[in-house]
C-alpha cells in the first residue's frame, strides 16, 4: 500500500485552525534566523484521504475485536468498551497535569485524585500489599521502577549487593531492567516439573542477591507450590522478593502475591485489568510494595486529609524520586478502575475462574496432537511443542502462520526458551467455549496436515496482503523512514 | 456475567473434557495457606452506575478552567477525524505487531510516523516512540554513554526541571557524572557549558524552545560538543517545528521531546508520547522498536519490526533498554494529527500560537508592574513574566475568575517567586486573552 506521502497532492489541506488568516496569523515576529527554512514535508491531503489512509491500514490489521488471539503471557481478553466511554470524559480528557502544583490547585482535580487513591486501595487488596504508585508508565517500567526501590532499599540498609536472580524462564525485561538498574543478573535453571530448582536456587543464593525476580504463575503457566520456601531462602540474605504481575490473571481473588512472600509488585493494567494494548502501548505497570517499602516509592503519592480531601505528598526524603513526569498514565487508570468497578468481588474471582479452566481445556484436548513438555494441570496458559511437527519441517513458526489463515492470531511462539519450538497459549477468560473449539479444531487439521502434507502448512499465510516478510533484508540494509527527496 | 461467555452448561462440559469434577481442583497447586479470603472489595457495578459514578468524580474537576498552562504540556484542539480513526479497534485492540502479515497496519503506520518525525525535525531516524518527554530525555542520555563510551553529562538548567528530576532518579546508581549548567537570561550560558564539557563528556542536553519559552539557536553548541568527542541531545516541543529552525539543522545528534501536543489529550498526566530521532550512523544504539521497510517472498513491499538484537526479548540483561513496547496508539495518534494538518497546516498552527503569545504579551505588559523576566528574548507561544506581588498570589486571585493563568516557577526555582510562566495556544481566543489581562490588572 502507497504510503501516506506517497498520496501528497500539493495545495490540499484538512485541517483549518482556528483563526487562521486573521490578523494574528500574518503577524509573526520572529527574526529569519531562528526559523526554518523551508516546511516539514508533511502529507498534503483532504481529511477524507487521511480518513481513507487509515481506514486502509486498519484493515491490514487484527485485534480482540477482529477474532481470537491466545497471545501468551500478553493476556489479550476483551477491552470493554465503556472505559472507552470514561477515559473520554472531559473531566478527565482536557485536565492539566499541572493544576494540583498550582496554589489552591489540589482542590480542583478531587476527582481525579479520587481515582488514583481508590485505584491505590484496590490494587492493594488485590495483590496483599501496603501501596501502590500509579507512576510506572508500562509493565517494564515497572520493573525498573521496582528494581530502583530495592537498590534504594540496600542502600538505606548499608547492604553491599551486587545480583539480583532470575530464572531461566523469565521474560526478556526483566534482566534488562535489573541491569538498567546497575545489577549484575544470574539465572536459575528450572527443574523437571518446569518450576525454579531449589538446589540451584540454594546454590546461587549468597549475601550478594539484592533480590529476586519472579513471575508466578511461571511462564510455563505452572504455579510454583514452593514459593514460600522460595520466599524464605532470599529474605534470609535480605533479599527482596520482586513479583513480575505479567501472569496475575489466574490469581485474582483467590491468592495475592504478598501472601507469598513478594516484597514488590508490578501489575499490567494492559494485561489483567482489560486497557487496550494500543498496537504496543501505551500500558500501564502500577508498582505495589510492602509497608517497609512504602517511604521509597516514587514521588508523588497520594494522600488523604482527616476531612476526607486528597492531596500529593511531594516531601518523600526516602523517595526513589520521578520515574514519570506526573501521575503515570493516568487513562489507563482510569480505564481499569472503571473495568474493576464492574467486575466487583465477585468479578475478579470469575475472572482467574475461566481463565484458568479455558486454558485447561485447550490443554486437554490438544494433548496427543502436539508434544506437551509439562503434562499437568495449568494455570492461565498452556505451553506446547511444535517438536514433533518440526520432524517434518513444520515449525512453530509455520503453526502460527496457519492460524492466520484460518481466521485466528498465532500464540505466542519460541518462548519461554526453555521449551524448544514453544507456543505458548492464553486464551484468557472472556473467551467462549466455542471459540476455544474452534481454534482447537484448527490445530488438530494443522497437525493432521503436518503429518500427511507438510508443505500445506509450510506455505502459510496465503490469505495476508503480505505472505512472509524478509526480516535479514530489514535488518541488513535498514530502511526506515521516507525522507523528503531535499532531505534524502 | 460480565465479560465472560461460558454458561454454566458449557462449564460442565469443558470440566469433563478435562477431567474434573469441579473447578477448584484447576488451583491443586496454590497451598490451602496462601490462599486469602474475600477481598475487600466492593460488588460489582453495571455500566450505567460505573459510568455515572466517574462522570460525578469527573465534575469534582475543575473542567471550566480558561487555561494559560504550558510547562511542556499544552492544550492544542484534536480534529474529530483523529478521535474517528483511532478508535478502530483493528489498531487500538492490537498488540504489538509480532506477525507482520497480519499487523501491515500497525507496522506502516509506525513506519510512517518515524517518516514525519524525521521530517519534522530534519533527522535520519527515528523509533517508534518511548514513554513520554523525559523517559526520552533518559534514555538519550544512556544512548550518549553507550555512543561515547564516557561517563559524564552536561544538562542545562533551562531543560524542564520535571525532566531533570526524572534523569536524577534514573541515573543516581549508575556512577554518572551530571553536572547542570545555569543559564544566563534564559538560555543556555555558553561559558558555562565550555566550562563543563571535556573529554570525559558524553552529551550536553539543551531544550528549544526551553522551560522558560525562550528560543535559541544552538549551533554553536553542537560544534562545541562535536569538538570535543561528545553529542547535542537537544528535546524540543514538535508544534514549534512548524516554525523553527529543527534541531537536524543545528546540529544536535539525538532529538527527542514530548510529543502530547500532536493530538493526545492532556489526561492529566497521560499517556504521552516521547519521540527520539537521531543520525544513521547511530541507529543501532537506539533504544525503543523501530519498523523498517522491506519484501515479501514475492516481491512485494511490506513491513518488519527490525534492528531487534538491539532489545530485551534477544539481548536480555545486555539491551540497549529494557523497553518492551511503544506507545504504539499515541504515536498513531501524533501521525494522524500531523497528516491531517498536513505540510501547509502545521506552519499555519505554529505561526497563530506565536502571533497569540506575542499578543497577550503586549496586552499583560500593558498591565502595570509586569515586566519581561528575560528581556531581549525571542519566544514561540510561552514567555515569562515579573509580577509585583508573588505568582502564587496572582494564580489564587485568578482561580477565582476560572482562569489558569500560568505556571508559578518558585515550585521548581525559588529565586523566582514573582515570576509566571504563561502558554497561548490556538484554542485561546482573543477574548480570553484579553479577560486575564484585564483580570490581572485588576487584581495587582
Amino acid at each position: 500500500m502507497k504510503l501516506i506521502f506517497e498520496k501528497s497532492v500539493p495545495g490540499r489541506r484538512a485541517v483549518r485552525n482556528a483563526g487562521a488568516g486573521g490578523e494574528a496569523d500574518a503577524n509573526v515576529p520572529l527574526p529569519g534566523s531562528l526559523l526554518r527554512s523551508r516546511p516539514a514535508e508533511l502529507p498534503e491531503l483532504s481529511e477524507l484521504d487521511v480518513v481513507r489512509h487509515f481506514t486502509a491500514l486498519s484493515r491490514r490489521n487484527f485485534g480482540i475485536d477482529s477474532g481470537f488471539y491466545p497471545l501468551g503471557s500478553c493476556t489479550m481478553k476483551y477491552n470493554p468498551k465503556a472505559t472507552e466511554a470514561v477515559a473520554a470524559c472531559p473531566g478527565f480528557a482536557d485536565l492539566h497535569p499541572l493544576i494540583p502544583q498550582l496554589p489552591g490547585g489540589e482542590m480542583m482535580v478531587q476527582g481525579a485524585l479520587a481515582v488514583l487513591k481508590e485505584m491505590d486501595r484496590l490494587l492493594s487488596e488485590i495483590c496483599g500489599m501496603a501501596a501502590f504508585t500509579m507512576q510506572p508508565l508500562a509493565g517494564a517500567h515497572g520493573e525498573l521502577t521496582g528494581a530502583m526501590i530495592i537498590a534504594a532499599y540496600h542502600e538505606r540498609r548499608g547492604n553491599e549487593k551486587t545480583t539480583i536472580l532470575i530464572p531461566d524462564s523469565a521474560h526478556g525485561t526483566n534482566p534488562a531492567s535489573a541491569a538498567i538498574a546497575g545489577y549484575d543478573v544470574k539465572s536459575v535453571a528450572s527443574d523437571a516439573d518446569g518450576v525454579m530448582d531449589l538446589a540451584a536456587l540454594r546454590a546461587a543464593t549468597d549475601d550478594g542477591v539484592a533480590g529476586m525476580m519472579l513471575t508466578c504463575p511461571n511462564t510455563l503457566g505452572l504455579f510454583n507450590s514452593r514459593i514460600r520456601q522460595i520466599a524464605d531462602l532470599i529474605h534470609s540474605v535480605d533479599g527482596l522478593m520482586y513479583y513480575d504481575g505479567a501472569n496475575l490473571n489466574p490469581l485474582l481473588g483467590r491468592c495475592r502475591p504478598g501472601d507469598m512472600g513478594f516484597d514488590i509488585v508490578h501489575l499490567n493494567l494492559h494485561k489483567t485489568f482489560a486497557t487496550p494494548h494500543g498496537g504496543g502501548g501505551p500500558g500501564a505497570g502500577p508498582v505495589g510494595v510492602v509497608e517497609r517499602l512504602v517511604d521509597f516509592l516514587p514521588t508523588s503519592i497520594v494522600r488523604e486529609r482527616g476531612d476526607g480531601s486528597y492531596y500529593l505528598d511531594y516531601d518523600r526524603p526516602r523517595s526513589i524520586g520521578y520515574v514519570a513526569p506526573f501521575y503515570g498514565n493516568f487513562a489507563i487508570v482510569l480505564r481499569a478502575y472503571a473495568y474493576i468497578l464492574m467486575l466487583g468481588r465477585e468479578g475478579l474471582l470469575r475472572v482467574s475462574d475461566n481463565a484458568v479452566l479455558n486454558a485447561n481445556y485447550v490443554l486437554a484436548k490438544l494433548r496427543g496432537h502436539y508434544e506437551l513438555p509439562y503434562d499437568r494441570i495449568c494455570m492461565h496458559e498452556c505451553v506446547f511443542s511444535a517438536s514433533r511437527q518440526a520432524e517434518r519441517s513444520v515449525r512453530a513458526l509455520n503453526v502460527a502462520k496457519a492460524l492466520i489463515d484460518r481466521g485466528i492470531h498465532p500464540m505466542t511462539v519460541y518462548f519461554p526458551l526453555t521449551v524448544p519450538e514453544a507456543m505458548m497459549i492464553e486464551p484468557t477468560e472472556t473467551e467462549s467455549m466455542e471459540t476455544l473449539d474452534a481454534f482447537i479444531a484448527a490445530m488438530i487439521e494443522i497437525a493432521r496436515q503436518a503429518r500427511e502434507a507438510p508443505e500445506e502448512v509450510t506455505a502459510c499465510p496465503k490469505t495476508t496482503p503480505v505472505a512472509q516478510l524478509d526480516e535479514t533484508l530489514a535488518a541488513r540494509k535498514p530502511d526506515l523512514a521516507s525522507l523528503a527527496e531535499t532531505e534524502a | 456475567m460480565p465479560f465472560i461467555a461460558n454458561t454454566d452448561e458449557q462449564r460442565r462440559q469443558m470440566l469433563a473434557a478435562i477431567g474434573v469434577a469441579d473447578v477448584e481442583e484447576l488451583f491443586a497447586d496454590i497451598p490451602p495457606e496462601l490462599r486469602c479470603g474475600p477481598l475487600d472489595v466492593e460488588p460489582g457495578l453495571g455500566e450505567q452506575e460505573v459510568r455515572a459514578k466517574l462522570a460525578a468524580l469527573a465534575e469534582h474537576n475543575a473542567t471550566g478552567l480558561v487555561g494559560f498552562l504550558g510547562g511542556g504540556f499544552y492544550d492544542h484542539f484534536i480534529p474529530a477525524a483523529l478521535d474517528a480513526i483511532v478508535s478502530r479497534s483493528e489498531f487500538y485492540t492490537a498488540y504489538t505487531p509480532y506477525q507482520p502479515e497480519i499487523s501491515q497496519g500497525t507496522l506502516q503506520a509506525i513506519y510512517e510516523y518515524q517518516s514525519a518525525i524525521c521530517r519534522l525535525t530534519d533527522m535520519e531516524v527515528a523509533n517508534a516512540s518511548l514513554y513520554d518527554g523525559g523517559t526520552a530525555v533518559y534514555e538519550a542520555i544512556m544512548m550518549a554513554l553507550r555512543i561515547t563510551g564516557r561517563s559524564k553529562v552536561v544538562v542545562d538548567e533551562t531543560v524542564s526541571p520535571i525532566y531533570r528530576k526524572m534523569v536524577r532518579s534514573y541515573t543516581s546508581n549508575l556512577g554518572i557524572a551530571l553536572v547542570e549548567t545555569a543559564p544566563s537570561n534564559g538560555l543556555p550560558d555558553r561559558s558555562a557549558i565550555a566550562e563543563h564539557v571535556g573529554d570525559d563528556t558524553a552529551a550536553v542536553i539543551v531544550q528549544n524552545p526551553n522551560f522558560f519559552g525562550c528560543i535559541d539557536d544552538v549551533t554553536d553548541l553542537a560544534e562545541l560538543v562535536h569538538e570535543r568527542g561528545g553529542l547535542l541531545i537537544a528535546s524540543c516541543y514538535p508544534i514549534s517545528l512548524g516554525l523553527l529552525k529543527t534541531p537536524g539543522r543545528m546540529g544536535a545528534d539525538i532529538v527527542v521531546g514530548e510529543g502530547q501536543s500532536l493530538g493526545m489529550p492532556l489526561s492529566f498526566g497521560g499517556p504521552y508520547l516521547g519521540f527520539m530521532a537521531t543520525r544513521r550512523k547511530y541507529v543501532r544504539k537506539m533504544p525503543g522498536r523501530i519498523a523498517g521497510r522491506t519484501v515479501d517472498s514475492q516481491g512485494r513491499e511490506g513491513f518488519v519490526l527490525t534492528l531487534q538484537a538491539r532489545e530485551q526479548h534477544i539481548r536480555r540483561a545486555k539491551a540497549t533498554s529494557n523497553i518492551c513496547t511503544n506507545q504504539g496508539l499515541c504515536a498513531l495518534r501524533a501521525l494522524v494529527y500531523m497528516s491531517l494538518l498536513g505540510k501547509g497546516g502545521l506552519v499555519e498552527l505554529a505561526r497563530i500560537c506565536a502571533a497569540k503569545a506575542d499578543y497577550l504579551q503586549k496586552r499583560l505588559l500593558a498591565v502595570g508592574g509586569v515586566t519581561m523576566r528575560f528581556p531581549r528574548r525571542w519566544y514561540f507561544n510561552e514567555f515569562v513574566v515579573n509580577l509585583p506581588i508573588t505568582a502564587d498570589k496572582v494564580i489564587r486571585g485568578l482561580f477565582n475568575r476560572s482562569l489558569a493563568a500560568g505556571f508559578p516557577l518558585g515550585r521548581y526555582f525559588p529565586e523566582m517567586g514573582n515570576c509566571l510562566l504563561v502558554a497561548v495556544t490556538e484554542k485561546r481566543t482573543k477574548e480570553e486573552m484579553d479577560f486575564l489581562a484585564h483580570t490581572l490588572e485588576v487584581i495587582l
